[in-house]
């Protein structure tokens, strides 16, 4: 029951975020002239007559208010309109780029989480040693690094010099699935790194720190009085009362990656929703850029309601009220 | 504490012997001592003080060399084919861009504009995060609920999008850039002063100011605001890599410090397309970049080891803690492990 109106509650909240969002960013954009938007869309050297065509075949000649309500009647349908330059419907734009974009964040976020988790728990149970000193200095690298920089470095050392020696399995650009689970990997593996390494810093800092806390406590001490394997009572009853935090930071982190994922889209030349929104923004597409940014906006929604489900099983005096 | 109580410490510090005596340290001076014992935060506070110095003097540097920030130098800087020209090469310390402008000059000028966008936003995030953290925290009830809802969307937000939505619509420059960082930026020290508020306001000091008359503002920064500087400083820090890396993305993606002024991240992404044939033109900038977050990270994280008294402790429980307690135990002749290293 209480489970329900949890969901239904944030739900709900979630949508009117989506609302202030989606609205936010359709004035931001209409602070721009329309003249300007059409000139980009028509190209240099397009007549007068041809950029009211536009206009009008767009509709921004229409009053901002009524345009702003055709824009949520049509979004309440779940329609995002077409694409200004290509006539391609939004939808079927974004259901073409979710793939490469959904590849490089699960497998992105699978591998950061094991970084970052594997490095932490490592760290913790070896605390102050020198594995603990190396770790804590090669995260911060990693944090330390913008994944542009990170991206470029990985092209000019790893897959400039693989591909010389002819040693072809790791590319640049994308292979969907269809193609086979290794030309995929092989075509994933350098964006996943790079996401990897950017985030992992602040997760092995995270659990390092929490796990150190939860060793301390007197719940530890019965399990290792009950006779327990150390790496059971580390795993088993340290981790999953250490990752609280974790888990909650995994919350906050989300809107953080999907700006890693344009980042790394654009170094990797990978055609996903972030490479197109950049290429909408640059050109005024609005439908596409509206798609885009609910689209982002859903997901770190969604997203932060399965975190704080995953709350309530990790730490049964949690509750979901 | 009753008035003879305060009588008798006042006589008893008056008392006391002059220099060489028991002397009373501040919080801050404990902790500026245990930092002072870090060699990774003095190594980082002389990297970031080094770098702070370069920025300061690049025009110096510049007419010492005679070579401007964006100045091109079509015939010495470009070799014939119209490439840059590596370091060493015609008096260009550290080669040259794609035009034939001299790197280390842009790099140095460089630092002055990423460091002071770091600095700069970082400050405003501080001001913005801490005000409304401890409004918050401090008043609850519905100012709570929205200001934290208000916060969670901020923090939720993949910010790139909306930074490259404005950049889109405003035409960038330094101001859009500074910001969109520090709209993005104070967020999360507003969640950490919100929590930290929240569990000090019903500390019994509080109490005590409250029945002496004081009002809400007067609590929250001079009674609560001294007890977060702490976590604030650590924070803000830890804000100014991660501000420096930010500036430097949305350069990269085209919507930072508009040309020609440089900076790290202008240049990191004019060299996208001559990586193959002038490495100088990476491996610099990203070098001074990569040294300088590295450097605010690590002295960050000294500053937290060094607030964090139980960093002692954690010390003392490691191999040369557990040596020494061994060493003194054993001229004790008493057990060399600790009550808690023989219960667990």
């Amino acid at each position: 029951m209480g489970m329900v109106r949890f969901l239904v509650r944030r739900i709900l909240t979630g949508i009117v975020v989506l609302w202030i969002v989606s609205t936010g960013t359709f004035l931001l954009f209409f602070t721009r002239p329309v003249a300007v938007v059409a000139r980009e869309l028509a190209g240099r050297g397009a007549t007068p007559q041809v950029i009211t065509e536009i206009i009008r075949n767009l509709g921004l000649n229409q009053p901002l208010r009524v345009q702003y309500w055709q824009f949520l009647d049509r979004t309440a349908h779940l329609n995002l309109g077409t694409s200004y330059l290509t006539g391609v419907p939004v939808k079927t734009s974004l259901a073409q780029d979710l793939p490469i974009t959904a590849s490089v964040v699960v497998g992105g976020t699978v591998l950061w989480l094991i970084v970052g988790l594997g490095v932490g728990v490592l760290s913790a149970t070896r605390a102050r040693s020198l594995f603990d000193r190396v770790a804590t200095v090669g995260v911060l690298a990693g944090l330390s690094m913008p994944a542009f920089v990170l991206g470029e470095l990985l092209i000019i050392g790893v897959f400039l010099p693989l591909n010389e020696h002819g040693i072809s399995w790791i590319q640049t650009g994308y292979a969907g699935l269809s193609t086979g689970v290794v030309p995929w990997v092989g075509h994933m593996i350098l964006p996943w790194i790079t996401l990897a390494t950017i985030q992992a810093a602040v997760y092995t800092r995270l659990s390092r720190g929490s796990l150190l806390d939860t060793m301390g406590e007197d719940f530890i001490r019965t399990a290792r009085s009950k006779g327990l394997s150390e790496r059971r009572v580390i795993l088993r009853h340290g981790l999953r009362a250490a990752l609280t935090p974790v888990v909650s930071q995994l919350g906050v982190d989300i809107g953080a990656l999907l700006g890693g994922v344009i980042v790394v889209e654009q170094v990797f030349g990978l055609p996903g929703l972030g490479f197109e929104s950049l290429q909408a923004i640059d050109t005024g597409n609005l439908p596409v850029i509206i798609g885009f940014v609910l689209v982002a906006s859903a997901f770190v929604v969604v997203a932060n309601i399965v975190v704080d489900m995953a709350y309530a099983l990790l730490d049964p005096r949690v509750r979901i009220m | 504490m009753s008035v003879s109580e305060l009588e008798f410490q006042a006589h008893a510090a008056e008392s006391a012997p002059a220099g060489g005596g028991i002397e009373g340290r501040s919080q801050w001076q404990l902790t500026w001592r245990r930092l002072l014992h870090d060699k990774v935060a003095i190594a980082s506070m002389v990297v970031i003080a080094v770098m702070v110095l370069l920025a300061i003097t690049a025009p110096v540097f510049a007419s010492l060399y005679h070579h401007g920030p964006d100045q091109a130098f079509t015939n010495t800087g470009t070799t014939s084919t119209g490439a840059p020209v590596g370091p060493g090469t015609h008096g260009f310390l550290l080669g040259t861009d794609y035009i034939g402008r001299d790197l280390f000059i842009r790099i140095l000028y460089g630092a002055r504009i990423s460091l002071f966008v770091g600095i700069v936003t970082t400050a405003i995030a501080a001001v913005a995060g801490v005000g409304i953290g401890l409004i918050a925290g401090y008043f609850g009830g519905w100012v709570d609920t929205v200001l934290a809802r208000f916060i969670d969307t901020v923090l939720a937000f993949p910010y790139i999008v909306l930074a490259l939505a404005l950049a889109a619509v405003f035409s960038p420059s330094l101001t859009i850039v500074i910001g969109v960082i520090s709209f993005f930026s104070w967020a999360g020290i507003s969640r950490i002063v919100r929590g930290q508020t929240l569990s000090l306001k019903e500390k019994e000091y509080i109490e005590a100011a409250r029945s002496l008359g004081a009002g809400p503002w007067r609590i929250m920064f001079i009674d609560i605001l001294p007890n977060l500087m702490g976590p604030v400083l650590v924070l803000a820090t830890l804000y100014i890599p991660t501000a420096v890396i930010f500036e430097a993305t949305l350069s990269f993606l085209g919507i930072g410090v508009p040309e020609p002024t440089a900076s790290w991240g202008s240049i990191l992404s004019e060299a996208q397309n001559y990586y193959t044939v002038a490495w100088w033109y990476v491996v610099f900038p990203s070098a001074a970049l990569l040294i300088t977050t590295l450097a605010f990270n690590l002295l960050g994280d000294g500053i937290r080891d060094a607030l964090d008294p139980r960093t002692e402790r954690i010390f003392a429980a490691g191999k040369r803690g557990r040596r020494r307690r061994r060493r003194l135990a054993a001229r004790q002749g008493t057990s060399p492990l600790t009550p808690a290293e023989l219960g667990e």
